[in-house]
């Protein structure tokens, strides 16, 4: 690098400074500890300056480097003949036949989103998009995952307000639907909020873009928004704890355009539908820094920036800033050489700025001027491979305590803590919630919000003559309060869930993106919990045949020393060939209704970390339900041939309240009614008997709801099955759920209750 | 039928109506980039909903500042006929075309559901006069700012001259919450004095089959293009 008097001049005080050698204190600054300081030193031969060492810390932080799980992420399994693209790139690749791949992924923004619900949760969304559309997939649909604090804080009603605006915010204004997700409260979450984002994109099988650097020479080009100082060091806040002064961390929350977002979709797919692009990769957490060193080193190859001509719309920003911005909406590509002009006329209608700031070299090297000096000069490999991997010592704590249902100190009528369930905000409609999302832009959804058991979006132009064509189902679950009490038995029940869910609505379960959400890594029990549903989700993965192809891991989610419930939510995905055979959870008129996976003869359900339990006896110390493998297995499968076999007119899935509150959300849309039948021995019991209330009640896992318009049929099929199954009733205009002479339930009132418990929660707070 | 949909940055189901479009004449409606202003005489042109430009300074206003839009006041006054959706209705009204404003809801809340509409008697229109009154549809909405707002003396005008195309009524009797933006007289969409242009909240290319949960949309859009074509 030649230095002129003339650049000499040029350089700010601010650059000056931050090519200066660093020192411990910032390193502790950054996040960084000390031997991970001396381990810098030592593999780049030298004390790296300001802008160097803030790369290392960003690309070492937990949020890039999973340094606390990436060793318990090894062991999960990922590889299935439908996969194309496992865990590793901006979003898991499957195949899902007629040379379609679907693409997804699921993220956490948590911390800045409990700092600025609005914005934090904005470019939560944002973020996950762009995962998407870098690899090639157009996206076509968002999911969600949150968790609030307790209802009766008021700072809960300031998160669900902003977050459910900034989703909606992000989600309608660049017109993809959001269709479907989770919404849960725990008092746990109160000084932690999670938000989880997942986005499913469709791509051409063979026109996948990949992140990797290639061909020493080619160009590299920064295309979409401006750089601005926002979000500087989001990686690192990510990845520690709160305090009561985390409001002051405000300043490190990304701001999020939507507009430009939506430019920026539509100008990359344009361009990759030519042979321009090499390799692509957004700017994400640690922006700059993580998109160069990761396009480098998958590459094995190293990268030339100059710094000075990157756009920036601050002045005097100086290169570890523009190294560390997490601006949104921006995105790094290698061309082929020689197709600069046409990429930028694409990027000149679309309004957005384009500009070729570097190289890919031979180097190694990750070489950065600013201001005519060297900024940066570090080897590549060391900021990835170097990256610490921590064995930290765990614990993994199972509950075993069973509780006795007959030792129970029964307050309720059945009637009674069926309201008290629909009163529950975890149970309720989240209708407040989904109705501010856009969930039928692009004219594709066929079920979102809740009409089947997982969302259904019709892929685009695979209709013909026969079929309205095929669709993708999705569904986002996890039960933390299992979770906490059996971390190995919470995770295969979040797995399951799913696949029930996907099942439920008439697709087949085909793989998992995760995202894992946990308190400090550094304390023995949390480590045990992130270790133990790692083990649990492995293993139902693999048993189910839904390898998880992408994910994310959310650590330090703790507030004064306070952790959040663990977890681990699951997002999955599943194919419908032809959409028109979605199940609707809805029951129709004239059905009769069947449990899959409960013999008659069942009569004591599991109660232990049920809803109910919370609501009767305020206790949570007890096992929760046990996961039978080869049970999910087998109802899914059975679900799946009566499906097939047009036996099924609806379908929906037994989890949160049990075999009651299940019936009655299928009676809820057309106000129906069932006279239940019950189990004999249950026949003479009074509305407060406690093998009555865990019948209805109790969480056993592994059980669907099925209704049918050809019971005769069914009734053959299932005989040669060799599946548990118990007819529950047949569906009736009557609006009353009887319970023999023991109690009956309005379905109306009972679906008012669930309607207005979160509209009354929310109230006049906007 | 000769149709033309505008796409200006931040439009979004301009991709949807343009399906519909196909499905229904069998044509493929013409793109028309807000920057350009060369186009063949349509005898429709459908400004599709979303958020142009981003929907900053106020829902509408840039878009209406933008080239295409002469070309869509020349088309008018030939007679052309033009349907706004959504955004598409916020651009005209900022356009100027149609009168009134639509402010925010009044929950001050984005809004996604379906909605109800009643058929008005109104002047000649191509959009309403194949539909029959007595039948109602049930057509989806999504958006932010779609409380139509005017003055008593514009909203008498409208409701005199038989300006008003669409209401929002009760679907069953208890339902208070049928209007889904808090509209002046439970207004859904308007039309111009020669009745060719009609400026619409609810999407009716968002029910254009079974699996939307209805085909209100599909017939009336194939009902207008009918008679468009007349």
């Amino acid at each position: 690098m030649k230095i002129s008097n003339q650049t000499l001049y040029n350089i700010n005080k601010n650059e000056y400074h931050a090519q200066q050698e660093s020192t411990l204190k910032d390193a502790m600054e950054m996040g960084l500890t000390e031997d991970e300081f001396y381990l810098i030193c030592n593999k780049i031969k030298k004390i790296p300056n300001k802008t160097e060492l803030g790369i290392f810390s960003a690309m070492f932080s937990e949020h890039c480097s999973y340094k606390s799980s990436k060793k318990w992420l090894k062991t999960m399994p990922t590889k299935a003949k439908h996969v194309i693209q496992g865990p590793g790139e901006n979003a898991g690749v499957i195949d899902i036949g007629d040379n379609l791949a679907a693409v997804f992924k699921i993220e956490s923004h948590n911390h800045p989103s409990f700092i600025e619900p609005y914005q934090g949760a904005a470019t939560g969304v944002g973020g996950i998009l762009r995962d998407v559309f870098t690899m090639g997939a157009r996206p076509i649909a968002l999911l969600n995952a949150l968790r609030f604090g307790s209802p009766s804080e008021l700072l809960t009603k300031h998160h669900v307000s902003g977050v459910v605006k900034g989703i909606g915010g992000y989600g309608n204004c660049i017109g993809i639907p959001t269709v479907g997700g989770e919404t849960n409260f725990d008092k746990s979450y109160n000084g932690n909020i999670l938000v989880n984002a997942m986005a499913v994109g469709l791509a051409n099988k063979n026109r996948i873009f990949y992140s990797a650097a290639t061909g020493a020479g080619n160009p590299v080009i920064y295309v979409g928004a401006k750089t601005g100082r926002d979000g500087i060091h989001g990686a690192t806040m990510a990845s520690t704890e709160f305090t009561d002064n985390s409001s002051e961390k405000r300043p490190t929350v990304q701001v999020g355009d939507p507009f430009t977002g939506k430019l920026l979709l539509e100008s990359c797919l344009e361009l990759m539908s030519t042979d321009a692009v090499l390799s692509i990769q957004d700017m994400g957490a640690a922006g700059l820094t993580s998109s160069s060193v990761e396009m480098a080193s998958k590459g094995s190859l190293g990268m030339y920036l100059n710094l000075d001509l990157v756009p920036i719309r601050e002045d005097k920003m100086t290169s570890y800033e523009i190294m560390l911005s997490e601006s949104q909406e921006r995105m790094l590509m290698i061309l082929k050489p020689g197709s600069e002009e046409k990429a930028k006329s694409i990027f000149d209608k679309w309004d957005l700025d384009f500009a070729v700031i570097g190289e890919v070299t031979k180097t190694g090297r990750l070489i950065l001027d600013k201001d005519g000096f060297e900024a940066c000069n570090i080897p590549i490999n060391p900021l990835v491979e170097d990256a610490p991997e921590y064995d930290r010592p765990y614990e993994i704590i199972q509950n075993k305590n069973t509780i006795k249902i007959n030792e129970l100190n029964i307050n309720y009528t059945v009637d009674k803590i069926l309201a008290k369930i629909f009163e529950n905000p975890n149970i309720s409609s989240k209708r407040w919630i989904w109705e501010q999302y856009d969930s039928s832009v692009m004219g594709d959804t066929i079920s979102s919000n809740g009409k089947s058991d997982a969302s259904i979006v019709k892929i685009h132009g695979t209709e013909n003559s026969k079929s309205l064509g095929k669709g993708i189902a999705m569904t986002t679950d996890c039960t933390p309060r299992y979770v906490k009490s059996d971390p190995i038995n919470g995770g295969m029940q979040a797995v399951c869930e799913a696949a029930r869910n996907i099942a439920a609505s008439g697709a087949k379960p085909l793989a998992i993106t995760n995202n894992l959400n946990f308190g400090n890594p550094e304390k023995k029990n949390i480590m045990g919990e992130i270790v133990g549903s790692i083990k649990g989700i492995s293993k139902a993965a693999s048993f189910l045949n839904t390898p998880i192809v992408s994910g994310n891991v959310s650590l330090y989610n703790e507030t004064n020393g306070k952790e959040i419930l663990p977890t681990p939510v699951i997002g999955m995905v599943g194919v419908i060939d032809e959409v028109e055979n979605c199940l609707e959870m809805n029951a129709k008129e004239d059905n009769t209704l069947l449990v899959l996976g409960q013999s008659e003869n069942f009569t004591e359900g599991w109660i232990g970390c049920s809803i109910y339990q919370e609501i009767e006896n305020k206790i949570i110390d007890a096992a929760p339900p046990p996961v039978n493998l080869e049970k999910e297995k087998k109802i899914i499968d059975i679900l799946l041939q009566l499906h097939t076999k047009n036996l099924l007119t609806a379908a929906h899935d037994i989890s949160d309240g049990g075999l009651l509150t299940t019936i009655c959300e299928m009676l809820f849309k057309n106000n129906l009614g069932l006279n239940l039948n019950l189990p004999k021995s249950l026949l003479k019991s009074d509305s407060k008997d406690p093998i009555l209330h865990s019948w209805c009640f109790g969480e056993d896992q592994g059980r669907i709801i099925v209704a049918t318009d050809k019971i005769d049929k069914v009734n053959l099929f299932l005989k040669d099955s060799n599946l548990d199954y118990f007819v529950l009733g047949k569906t009736n205009a009557s609006n009353n759920l009887n319970l023999k002479d023991i109690t009956t339930i309005c379905i109306s009132s009972s679906k008012n209750l669930f309607e207005k418990t979160l509209p009354l929660i929310m109230g006049k707070h906007k | 039928m000769r149709s033309g949909v505008t796409i200006f940055p931040g439009s979004n189901c301009d991709r949807d109506i343009i399906v519909a479009l196909k499905n229904i004449t069998g044509k493929t409606p013409i793109k028309m980039w807000h920057k350009d202003t060369e186009f063949p005489n349509l005898d429709l042109i459908v400004i599709p909903g979303g958020f142009s430009f981003g929907d900053y300074l106020r829902c509408g206003a840039l878009a209406a500042r933008s080239p295409v839009i002469k070309n869509i006041k020349n088309h008018i006054s030939r007679g052309g006929a033009v349907l706004g959706i959504c955004n598409g209705f916020q651009i005209l009204i900022e356009a100027g075309i149609l009168p009134g404003s639509l402010i925010r809801n009044k929950k001050l809340l984005f809004t996604c559901r379906d909605t109800m509409l009643e058929i008005q008697d109104t002047i000649i229109s191509p959009f309403l006069s194949g539909l029959k009154k007595e039948h109602h549809l049930n057509i989806p909405v999504a958006h932010n700012e779609g409380n139509f707002f005017a003055s008593e003396t514009l909203l008498n005008e409208l409701k005199n001259d038989g300006r008003i195309a669409f209401r929002y009524i009760k679907e069953v009797n208890n339902d208070t919450d049928y209007n889904p933006n808090g509209s002046s007289n439970d207004i859904a969409g308007i039309l111009s004095k020669n009745g060719r242009v009609l400026g619409m909240m609810p999407h009716p290319e968002r029910a254009i089959n079974n699996l939307h949960g209805g085909t209100d949309g599909l017939k009336f859009l194939t009902k207008s293009f009918e008679q468009i074509i007349g």
